[in-house]
């Protein structure tokens, strides 16, 4: 069988619960009555953010966890990864949950390129409970790949802000009234010699593009099936390449398209282009979308995380950032 | 007073064309900074960054244009009295002090805060 990185989940796995933490700024988000837990500490009571990064994902998977009665140990697989060199706040955290874990490295698109592995497994019929998702935490993040904060560097208006949150699902086999994974597109690597890293939206976008026509067209699918299209983290500026290259491709843009890093903050001004992070993405599709998707206002959408696979080695080489994005449609049976 | 208004010009042009670099030039932090440090180097060497520092006084000497004015500076005295070796020992000789201060108040406030985000 050739699939072209097409996939189809014929046993329906579903989304049994979610968790979701975030820290403490993020409760300026519209969608912060959605999140599980937020902190009233951004390292969470911890001595480094490191440190409070691992926890919210730990705590995120032991929420999601219990609200499907479970422990880590009924757990198979844990697929999980965020933005720190060698993605060590998911390490520890999988140390602690001690759950058989792969870390997954898809920069912010790493929500669905985990979801996408426990949808495989579940229906391969591997799994009764696997978790996946991705964290990011906004210090830790901005040490890795700017500047450490108290630098202070400025910043253009093209730039993201990197969420402090964790999004986690736990997925199981079939189960009635939660939203199923129904099909996805795993996404080719698009660089279209991009070098801004303050700019990534505008990087990602065609990414996006790539992988949205490829699953429309591979899946026989319109954008009119959908009730909710939503990317990742392009923000304000690459939320509008996108729309601009979706109308081109004779794709029907609606208020339906919509972005996590442009809605996070609510377009706060503040937050320059939007949200970015392996924890936007999985933060909103895991509370918000999800939410949604339970309470019937949703019945089919299709999420595309997007994410720039680029390093500081990589930017400071002068190489181009390239780009990914994943996408997973979720139904409600 | 009037020192005062040169000073203010002149210290703002300078940061008004690291903006720029920034800005418009797409430069990063780290390449605007460090242009700077080169072009304040190049100007002493042509004997300019002195009659600015004497025309708007702080202006010219807050900027980090300054710390590449100092770096040449230092460099081209010690040159005259001990030669080619001069070059070597006196690029730091006048940025010692900046360099140390930098260390020393780094580390104190390293002891005394914690880096805290936006809230």
């Amino acid at each position: 069988m050739v699939s072209k990185g097409l996939l189809t989940f014929p046993s329906n796995p579903s989304i049994a619960a979610t968790g979701v933490t975030a820290g403490p700024l993020e409760k300026k988000s519209p969608f912060s009555s959605q999140f599980d837990k937020i902190y009233t500490d951004e390292r969470m009571h911890l001595k480094t953010n490191e440190q409070g990064h691992a926890k919210m994902i730990e705590d995120a998977s032991m929420i999601a966890l219990s609200k499907i009665d479970a422990v880590p140990s009924k757990a198979d697989f844990f697929f999980a990864g965020d933005l720190v060199n060698q993605m060590t706040p998911s390490n520890f955290s999988a140390s602690t949950l001690q759950i058989p874990y792969i870390g997954m490295f898809s920069a912010c698109a790493t929500s669905i390129s985990s979801l996408l592995m426990a949808a495989l497994v579940t229906d391969a019929n591997l799994s009764e409970i696997t978790l996946a998702g991705a964290g990011s935490q906004h210090n830790a993040i901005e040490r890795q790949f700017r500047y450490p904060v108290e630098y202070g560097s400025q910043k253009p208006e093209s730039s993201q802000w990197t969420v402090t949150a964790a999004g986690i699902a736990v997925v199981t086999p079939n189960r009635k009234k939660t939203p199923v994974i129904t099909k996805g597109t795993m996404g080719r690597v698009i660089d279209l010699g991009m070098t801004d890293p303050l700019n990534m939206g505008a990087a990602m976008a065609p990414a996006a593009m790539d992988t949205l026509e490829r699953h429309l067209k591979g899946h026989q699918a319109s954008e009119a099936d959908y009730d909710l299209i939503m990317t990742g983290d392009l923000g304000k500026t690459g939320f509008t390449i996108f729309k601009e290259l979706a109308t081109r491709k004779e794709i029907v843009v609606s208020e339906k398209f919509q972005d996590a890093g442009e809605a996070f903050y609510g377009g706060d001004p503040k937050f320059f282009s939007g949200a970015s992070g392996a924890g936007c993405s999985s933060a909103i599709y895991f509370s918000e979308v999800y939410g949604k998707m339970m309470t019937g206002d949703y019945q089919k959408v299709l999420l595309i995380a997007t994410g720039s696979l680029l390093s500081p080695l990589s930017y400071q080489q002068g190489e181009t950032i390239p780009c990914i994005a994943h996408a997973v449609e979720l139904m409600m049976k | 007073m009037s020192l005062f208004i040169t000073a203010f010009v002149v210290g703002g042009l300078i940061s008004v064309v690291g903006q720029l670099l920034f800005d418009v030039a797409k430069l990063t932090p780290a390449h605007t900074l460090c242009l700077l440090v080169v072009i304040g180097s190049v100007l002493d060497g042509i004997g300019w960054y002195e009659p600015l520092i004497d025309f708007a006084g702080a202006g010219a000497t807050i900027p980090i244009t300054s710390f590449g004015n100092s770096l040449t500076h230092g460099a081209m005295a010690e040159a005259e009295k001990h030669g080619f070796v001069g070059v070597l020992t006196g690029m730091f000789e006048v940025t010692s002090s900046g360099i140390s201060a930098a260390i020393l108040f780094g580390f104190i406030a390293s002891l005394l805060f914690k880096a805290k985000g936006k809230n």
